[in-house]
């Protein structure tokens, strides 16, 4: 058949001398040295994540079960990744050339295939079942929650929260002014008792659980507060939202987690949660939008505005 | 595209004779203007790495920075914002994309299925040149007014294009004109890509005989010409909101201090289109080094790759599925919070063909003969990154873990561990082990020990310990962290670790380019076939193999891909055109 | 993105029944020797060239879905305001199909050898395609007249650029349109021609029934 022709034609070299060779330079490797690295990256990697002081901040919300879900998390996947790389520098070390017998010519195996990856479904569903459980937490809102407004603006915060009505009056990019940052709607009632924070930090009180409404007037921004876990991003033309119940007094740090230009990392502010008494007598220091627009313009004060003024 | 398409001759390659097409007539038609796939592959290749080394340099900049902050005078947090985002597109779309697919695409598939050339030489040939293109408008972008764009490699709107992100004057531009060329550019190679695995196989070579660099290039092919458009429209839209005012992602907004003409769009619909693009764009770089990196532990193991079948399956399932979990990457965008749990769920589905894979690979080292040649090393650094990263995947994935990490460094460490360091690891293997077939000669043994100890041990050291910033809640795309009252000072030693590691990875990349050219001249004769192959790559009459490929006879296919030590069979290894009744006993 | 997770479901379908055909539950390492039939690969008898236009036509095809999806997520915004449809339009489409069934009827003619029909029928293809994009300009202008500019607002920013896309496909098939009437003139190499003949008939309808979702995307809205 002439197609035979065309095969050994096709293969050229088959008792060639540079088999020897290769098998030469092959001898020449040793195995040992690779062996010894993927140990060391296996039990270096478990000893880092004990050993090394790097962990993250103590947690100052509701959201300790994000925590737990990372946890079972980590047990799950540290416990996959040290058992592959260890039976990865088994198999080197036991089947590394010159060392074994004659290779096993084993296209499948069907059981152990199915078994690995019923084992993986398991692995995976012990995961997803706890973070799905977690996460629709996160996303319902308990009733009792009270509405808390923060603006993102490149590159700084501000705050507002609903007067004695208990809500937030209607904003617009349109009504924003240099008197009116927050750009809320002069004509809508509910606005007026609105409390504007424009130059300090918010107060949250412990234990009373906040539905954190984000709104930006710009560019996208993200409202981070490590210690509070969650996190979510501000988009402009639109109001997003997550909840959460402080649970220790502090003070902490607020961060933009969402790329907002060249002041990004500049862009901080500060979430200060505290008590009852101590939140009480802070708001009652606050001014009104109402009464803020009354004092500009009675004294003519000319002031930036909040979002101009951290600008650099 | 169409036309040339016509114009081609309506025959198989692999049915077509020595015709006049494999017969270049001067100089300029054989290396410039060449339509052979493998002159092709190596200036796509060589075009990649040299781009690649400017997005090299630009993270030994940003790492400087994170290490030093301020030591540097001319790092200012524009310029820190441009290396970031050009770093990041360069690597994703100009290197990775353009070097599995253009690169070992064009040099690998006609080879490994026994055809002569591409489909459609050359539309093949334009496709280069129009990437070529897409990269020099990219690079004109560091020499415009502004600068390129600093929006990061996401390029969400608004800020993208608004004063405030650096180049949003010029560079933002020439960034969404030069992904559309890119985009064009790809189409073309890619009808290639595909139609060549579909019409181009030499007798015998069914696609269950196929090796499974072909299944991955080809999946990942089909992937990218469905998923690129999504970038395309984005891109489309974008520039059309910067250069003419439309208003389709921008809102109403106040851009400092000023209420700008723009109204009612929706920056969340660019993300859906990014992304829709995006996470397909992980597969397009994974599932061509889940293909080659299995070639390179079978051959190097002596063994069959384990469970083939699954493994073919397990690459379309994770092709098909790829389509369906992009919104993972939006958890925290504000998009409706329900479509987490769907998106959570698919994502972490993936994980199990994924996962299934990893196994096969693992379990074809079993009862192998494993020669630690530097292909099977970079191999096995693979199969230790690409579990690492892969499992800070499900991290996540996991909607509720997402939330603490995501837009954090454990981000940046998760994916440069997943899509760039173990692809990476695979692209140096495949070099290492495709390099005597394209030149003839071996690679350096010993520049290629020092290059892969380094690399290897160094990139684990960066990314590794990266993970555990993250932890600590230090946001990503921060030129320094400043003052907080999480991030402790000894975080700083770290940086400063990191970045050491860094500086001396990148170092020895130096090395590997030189052991390139050096072997070129130098390296030892490697002979046809050096590693003892089955693919049909290795079986050509001449090495170099010649335009045209095969000489007067097409190969036949007589058996799969995967015959090493084949109970009974003389030789350990059976190529894919030796006739049955040949070696076996 | 529901109109694109449609369209790649239809895809997926195409490549599962393709798939189906291809054997990919054999196990490869039991079967040696020249599998099955001549080629025995599994590779089509269609021509190369079709199959590449197949190709693009699922890379172009997911383009526009991707338009279409990214049209109805912007609708649902609060500042989406219809624009009239001119009814121009109407007439377009007549052209574009009349573009669709000169081709039609080219490759009719082409199968009985009569090469001066064929010279019609593609020039009749290429008068008719031609007039449909001027119709396209001219509804254009007629849109500019009634006030509906491209930042107008959203949906005439998507009239526009959906209809340029469109239409730039139309004068990319135009091109290759060129090279077969070219072909039909010298007269020579007739098989090659028929391909071209089927290739440009293929684009065409997909190109009119792209246009018909479109235009009825339009006339929803």
């Amino acid at each position: 058949m002439d197609l035979c022709a065309t095969g050994s034609a096709a293969f050229p070299g088959s008792t060639d001398r540079r088999f020897d060779a290769y098998l030469q330079l092959q001898a020449e490797v040793d195995g040992m040295p690779i062996v010894l690295a993927l140990v060391l990256i296996a039990v270096g990697s478990v000893l880092f994540h004990f050993l090394s002081p790097w962990w993250w901040t103590p947690i100052a919300s509701n959201w300790g079960y994000i925590d737990t879900t990372l946890i079972i998390t980590f047990w799950i996947t540290g416990t996959v990744f040290v058992a592959v790389v260890l039976f990865t520098a088994y198999c080197v070390y036991r089947f590394r050339h010159g060392t074994a017998e004659r290779p096993h010519y084993e296209p499948e195996n069907k059981k152990l295939e199915w078994t690995l990856t019923i084992a993986t479904a398991v692995g995976v569903v012990a995961m997803l079942a706890p973070g799905l459980f977690v996460w629709r937490q996160f996303v319902t809102v308990p009733d009792e929650a009270t509405d808390v407004e923060i603006v993102g603006q490149q590159w700084g915060w501000s705050f507002r929260l609903p007067g004695g009505d208990g809500r937030l009056g209607t904003s617009d990019i349109r009504h924003i002014t240099a008197e009116n940052p927050l750009g809320l709607n002069p004509n809508d009632a509910r606005a007026k008792d609105d409390v504007v924070i424009a130059s300090d930090d918010l107060h949250l009180m412990i234990g009373k659980p906040v539905k954190v409404l984000l709104r930006s007037t710009d560019v996208l921004h993200n409202f981070y507060v490590p210690e509070f876990r969650g996190k979510m991003d501000m988009v402009p033309g639109s109001v997003t939202y997550f909840w959460l119940t402080p649970t220790r007094t502090g003070t902490f740090d607020i961060l933009c987690a969402e790329l907002c230009g060249v002041g990004h990392p500049q862009m901080r502010g500060a979430v200060v949660v505290e008590d009852k008494a101590s939140y009480e007598a802070w708001l009652g220091k606050q001014q009104t939008f109402a009464e803020a627009t009354q004092r500009l313009k009675t004294t003519k004060t000319d002031s930036t505005p909040d979002g101009s003024s951290a600008r650099n | 595209m169409v036309d040339t398409a016509i114009g081609r001759e309506p025959i198989a390659p692999a049915e077509a004779g020595e015709v006049e097409l494999y017969h270049p007539h001067s100089w300029i038609t054989k290396y410039v203007f060449s339509q052979d796939a493998k002159i092709i592959a190596i200036q796509y290749s060589l075009t990649a790495m040299a781009i690649g080394l400017v997005a090299l340099v630009l993270s030994w900049l940003t790492r400087w920075q994170l290490a030093f902050p301020g030591t540097l005078s001319f790092i200012d947090p524009s310029q820190y914002l441009q290396y970031i985002t050009m770093h990041g597109m360069i690597m994703v779309v100009y290197l990775l994309t353009a070097l599995f697919l253009g690169g070992f695409g064009n040099y690998l598939i006609p080879l490994m299925v026994g055809a002569r050339d591409m489909a459609f030489p050359y539309l093949n040939m334009l496709s280069y040149w129009t990437y070529l293109l897409a990269v020099l408008v990219l690079v004109a972008s560091f020499f415009v007014p502004g600068g390129p764009t600093g929006a990061g490699w996401t390029l969400y709107p608004p800020q993208s294009i608004l004063p405030g992100t650096p180049g949003y004057e010029w560079g933002i531009i020439l960034m969404l004109a030069s992904l559309i060329i890119f985009i064009i550019g790809f189409t073309m190679g890619g009808l290639n890509y595909v139609v060549t695995v579909l019409q181009g196989r030499a007798r015998g070579m069914t696609l269950m005989r196929m090796p499974l660099t072909i299944w991955g290039i080809f999946t990942a092919t089909v992937l990218a010409l469905l998923a690129f458009p999504a970038l395309f429209v984005g891109a489309v839209m974008m520039l059309f909101d910067r250069v003419l005012g439309t208003s389709f992602f921008m809102p109403s907004l106040v851009s400092m201090g000023e209420q700008l003409q723009y109204g009612g769009g929706s920056p969340i619909l660019f993300q859906h289109l990014f992304w829709f693009f995006g996470h397909p764009e992980v597969y397009i770089v994974a599932l061509p080094a889940f293909g080659i990196v299995s070639d390179l532990i079978s051959t190097h193991a002596r063994r069959n790759i384990f469970g083939y079948r699954m493994m073919v399956w397990a690459i379309v399932a994770i092709g098909v599925l790829s389509f369906v979990v992009w919104a993972h990457h939006m958890y925290v965008s504000g998009m409706n919070p329900w479509f987490g749990f769907f998106f959570a769920t698919t994502t972490l589905i993936i994980a199990i063909p994924t996962a299934i894979k990893v196994y096969n690979w693992v379990l074809t080292l079993w009862h192998g003969d494993i020669h630690l040649t530097i292909p099977m090393l970079f191999a096995l650094a693979f199969i230790v990154t690409f579990v690492n990263g892969g499992l800070t995947g499900l991290f996540l994935g996991n909607v509720v873990v997402d939330v603490p990490l995501s837009d954090t460094m454990f981000v940046v460490a998760h994916f440069h561990m997943v899509m760039g360091v173990a692809p990476i690891f695979v692209i140096f293997g495949a070099l290492y082990h495709w390099y005597p077939k394209v030149t003839g000669r071996m690679l350096n043994e010993w520049l290629g020990q020092l290059h892969f100890w380094v690399t290897f041990i160094g990139a684990y050291a960066i990314f590794f310990p990266m993970h555990y910033l993250g932890l600590l809640g230090m946001p990503r795309r921060y030129h320094e962290i400043g003052q907080t009252s999480f991030v402790p000072e000894s975080a700083q030693n770290l940086n400063v670790f990191i970045t050491i590691a860094a500086l001396t990875v990148g170092a020895v990349q130096l090395v590997f380019l030189f052991n390139l050219f050096w072997s070129l001249r130098y390296g030892r004769a490697s002979g046809g076939n050096p590693w003892r192959a089955t693919t049909l790559e290795w079986q050509t009459p001449e090495t170099p193999p010649p335009h045209g490929n095969w000489g007067k006879e097409l190969p036949v296919v007589y058996r799969w891909a995967y015959d090493y030590n084949v109970p009974g069979a003389k030789e350990d290894f059976l190529p894919q055109n030796q006739p049955p009744d040949w070696g076996t006993g | 993105m529901g109109v694109t997770i449609l369209f790649f479901t239809g895809l997926a379908v195409i490549a599962v029944w393709w798939l189906s055909t291809q054997r990919l539950t054999s196990k490869p390492w039991l079967e040696q020797g020249p599998a099955g039939e001549p080629t025995g690969t599994g590779v089509s008898s269609v021509p190369i060239a079709k199959v590449g236009l197949g190709v693009l036509l699922a890379a172009i095809g997911s383009l526009f879905a991707l338009f279409i999806s990214a049209y109805f997520m912007r609708m649902q915004l609060a500042d989406w305001r219809p624009v009239p449809k001119p009814t121009l339009l109407w007439i377009n489409t007549g052209v574009l199909m009349l573009s669709s069934a000169a081709l039609q009827w080219a490759q009719a003619m082409a199968d009985r050898d009569k090469v001066r029909s064929v010279r019609i029928a593609l020039l009749g293809a290429g008068a008719t395609a031609l007039l449909f994009i001027a119709g396209q300009v001219v509804a254009w202008r007629q849109l500019g007249d009634a006030g509906y500019f491209l930042t107008s607002n959203p949906a005439s920013s998507f009239f526009f650029l959906i209809t340029a896309l469109h239409g730039l496909h139309v004068l990319g098939g135009l091109a290759a349109l060129g090279r077969n009437i070219i072909r039909a003139w010298q007269g020579r190499d007739l098989p090659k021609l028929r391909l071209g003949l089927d290739l440009c008939s293929l684009y065409w309808d997909f190109l009119l029934l792209m246009w018909l979702v479109l235009f009825g995307l339009l006339l929803l809205s």
